[in-house]
């Protein structure tokens, strides 16, 4: 027995050894892991270096679209230290995983402010996992970037979100669609509270114009059967579907809509959560012609862009892809840094008055923070996916649209937001 | 009319799809009892082993022979899964045949493993596979249209089924294990070779589901957490139709899908499993051991 339970641990050695193997060879472009910095070198860290948090799921069911923002992340760490770093000091980044769950953001977050002390930190994907994050930095003043667009209807003084607003993304989708592909609408999304609040936003936008609504369905995140759904699809004929569904649930979804014989000519699909890296994963024949509402595509044509997409690819490989969410996470560091060098100090409140205002030539264009809302200017582009998996630009705002997180300036969302009970 | 019948043929297909992911752990956990929390990532190494061999194909073969990647995937899926099978057994799960609740949280550490290397190796975004082509489209009846992937599906789970009947009730191997499932030490007093049997059952039982996880490719995405998705199904299957019989798992799978099928289009996809999963536990109410069981469900008899 003895002998059994010692070759069990052997075992049980040797998996671990294998993985700690396998991972530190994938994180090798990865500088700092883990929690570094808490106790050793303090004494000279304080001097020549910046820390700043990067949190992340980089394990669990998130681990798929958010472990590309932390690399684009840590690209722009890299070139900004590189270029001489931030007040003359080289930014040393801390990781932390925020593991797709959301108790865990919470922790880690405060780890990172109250423990590592980082001037800021970059990070959050969910709406779960920054409502997990929005009271540890609010109660220790700290900064968090967060980098995805979202549902809109909050503003926190310590939370920066540099993806877009629903005024940025969803509406202007919404008013090209009613323009340019009719006028019956289905409204298809993941059960959870960013499509249930941007479809509520939609129906009143859809009521306002007139606009037929012949279907609302909801599948729990992860749902992988969508034979009955579009058998419903089928017998409401709607013109345009209007797609939250987040997550893998896509690959499903595009797989069996195109088995089902129905191409972008037939109904056309927008979609808000699937970019270049989703695409790849659906199958670019699964989901060619069909379309979706962005501020920035791989082929978004900047000659900041054509940097970007070569400095990505040349550290991470070639065969990776930029997306929307993963811009938005490295302009973020550059925006961070721009107002640090501003303020002349590290301090929060310091670098907040500093960012107000501030504009940066990102990849996808122009981008101005808002100094209410601390959401950024942006511009809108839908696009539609071509058969090489990239997606080419059908119409853009032509100018940074003003963020409006809570759709203030449209009389038909007023009371939206407090129906939404927030 | 031609609604009811895309309804009926769509909880076919369901049924179909939960019948191969749960084939496996109907021998796996059915059969041997072991609770293998690892089976959905058994399914994950099958979807992986097509997507591989999809891209060997694009590299090395003519464009005219392509098609035929998905054919070659279907053994080769078996084969890798069963060989992870395999190294599962001897490395952990015959430790464990007396400890099925410890073969719980043993078998979740090793799918958790499983999805990190799949993680590490692949990455962590979903990787693509082309259908071959002539699983594109659909067979067009009237105004009805049944793609062809999913009649595929129902044709390859029968196959699956006919091949585990066969080989469980017609070889003298199938026997063998049937013997051992019955009355190990009578099995032994006879010369059976127990643990040879054990590997390999377990072997077939996770060949199964990277068959399964071949076939899936068709319809859903492919990346390191995919196994996540049909594990709770394929349990569902097994404690629906009873543990101990492949035919208690034909009916549950079958069962399911017309049942997930006719609520989800009458209610929405959430009401819809809400309302199968109050069903199952008021039939388990009535038949606590499934609809077709030679034993008990009780792990610790």
């Amino acid at each position: 027995m003895k002998v059994k339970q010692f070759y069990l641990f052997l075992l049980m050695v040797a998996f671990t050894t294998i993985i700690v193997a396998c991972s530190g060879s994938n994180g090798a472009s990865t500088p700092e892991e883990g929690s570094s910095g808490s106790t050793e070198g303090t004494s000279d860290s304080d001097e020549d270096v910046i820390e700043v948090g990067i949190l992340h799921s980089l394990s669990g069911t998130m681990a798929i679209s958010e472990t590309s923002v932390h690399d684009a992340e840590l690209l722009a760490i890299n070139e900004i230290n590189e270029n001489g770093g931030v007040l003359g000091k080289q930014i040393k980044p801390v990781i932390e995983d925020g593991a797709s769950d959301w108790p865990t953001f919470a922790e880690k977050a405060k780890k990172l402010l109250q423990q590592d002390k980082v001037a800021t930190i970059f990070g959050g994907w969910t709406s779960a996992s920054r409502k997990a994050m929005l009271p540890v930095v609010e109660e220790s003043n700290g900064l968090l970037w967060y980098p995805v667009q979202y549902e809109g209807m909050e503003s926190s003084p310590n939370i920066f979100y540099t993806g877009a607003a629903p005024n940025q993304q969803i509406v202007p989708a919404v008013d090209w669609l009613l323009e340019n592909r009719g006028t019956k609408f289905y409204l298809l999304g993941s059960d959870y509270v960013f499509p249930r609040t941007a479809n509520a936003a939609i129906k009143a936008q859809l009521e306002d114009a007139g606009a037929d609504l012949v279907g609302e369905e909801y599948t729990p995140l992860g749902h992988t059967d969508y034979n009955t759904v579009i058998a419903k699809i089928k017998s409401e004929k709607p013109d345009v579907i209007f797609n939250t569904l987040n997550g893998d649930s896509n690959v499903a979804f595009f797989k069996q809509l195109k088995d089902a014989g129905i191409t972008s000519e037939d109904i056309t699909v927008l979609s808000v959560s699937v970019a270049e890296e989703e695409v790849r994963g659906i199958g670019a024949d699964a989901i060619a012609g069909h379309l979706t509402s962005w501020n920035y595509y791989q082929t978004t044509e900047t000659p900041e862009n054509s940097e970007f997409v070569a400095a990505y690819k040349a550290a991470y490989g070639e065969d990776r892809v930029t997306a929307d969410p993963i811009e938005a996470g490295y302009f973020g560091v550059y925006l961070w840094a721009a107002a640090v060098e501003k303020a002349g100090t590290t301090d929060v409140d310091a670098v907040k008055e500093a960012a107000k205002e501030l504009e940066f030539q990102a990849p996808g264009g122009l981008v101005k923070v808002d100094g209410e809302n601390q959401h950024v200017y942006k511009t809108v582009r839908i696009g539609e996916v071509q058969g090489d998996g990239q997606i080419k630009e059908l119409w853009n705002s032509g100018e940074p649209v003003k963020p409006d997180p809570f759709l203030k300036g449209f009389d038909w969302a007023s009371g939206l937001a407090e129906s939404l009970g927030q | 009319m031609s609604g009811t019948i895309l309804t009926l043929f769509n909880g076919l297909s369901l049924g179909s799809i939960l019948l191969l992911i749960a084939l496996g752990l109907a021998v796996t956990f059915g059969l041997m009892k072991v609770i293998n929390m690892a089976h959905g990532e058994l399914i994950m190494i099958g979807a992986y082993v097509t997507y591989v061999i999809q891209s060997l194909f694009l590299k090395y073969v003519p464009e005219p022979f392509f098609d035929l990647y998905f054919l070659l995937s279907i053994p080769i899926a078996f084969l890798i899964a069963a060989g992870f099978g395999i190294l599962l057994e001897v490395s952990l799960i015959r430790f464990l045949y007396k400890r099925p609740l410890d073969s719980l949280l043993a078998t979740y550490g090793v799918g958790l493993m499983l999805q990190q290397l799949a993680r590490s190796i692949f990455g962590a975004p979903n990787v693509g596979v082309q259908s071959p082509s002539f699983l594109n489209g659909g067979l067009t009846i009237g105004t009805l249209v049944l793609p062809y992937s999913r009649i595929f599906i129902l044709s390859l789970s029968i196959l699956c089924l006919v091949a585990i009947f066969l080989y469980f009730y017609r070889t003298t191997n199938g026997r063998r294990v049937r013997a051992v499932m019955q009355n190990r030490q009578m099995a032994e007093c006879l010369g059976v070779q127990t643990r040879r049997v054990d590997l390999v059952t377990f072997a077939i039982g996770s060949g199964f589901a990277g068959i399964a996880g071949c076939a899936l490719t068709l319809l859903g995405p492919i990346g390191p957490t995919i196994g996540t998705y049909y594990i709770i199904d394929a349990f569902m299957v097994v404690v629906v139709g009873g543990v101990g019989a492949l035919v208690g798992a034909v009916v549950g799978a079958f069962g399911i899908g017309f049942f997930n099928t006719i609520f989800e289009f009458f209610t929405s996809a959430t009401i819809g499993k809400v309302l199968v999963f109050m069903l199952i536990i008021a039939f388990l109410q009535w038949r606590p051991s499934g609809l077709v069981s030679s034993r008990s469900r009780v792990l610790d008899e």
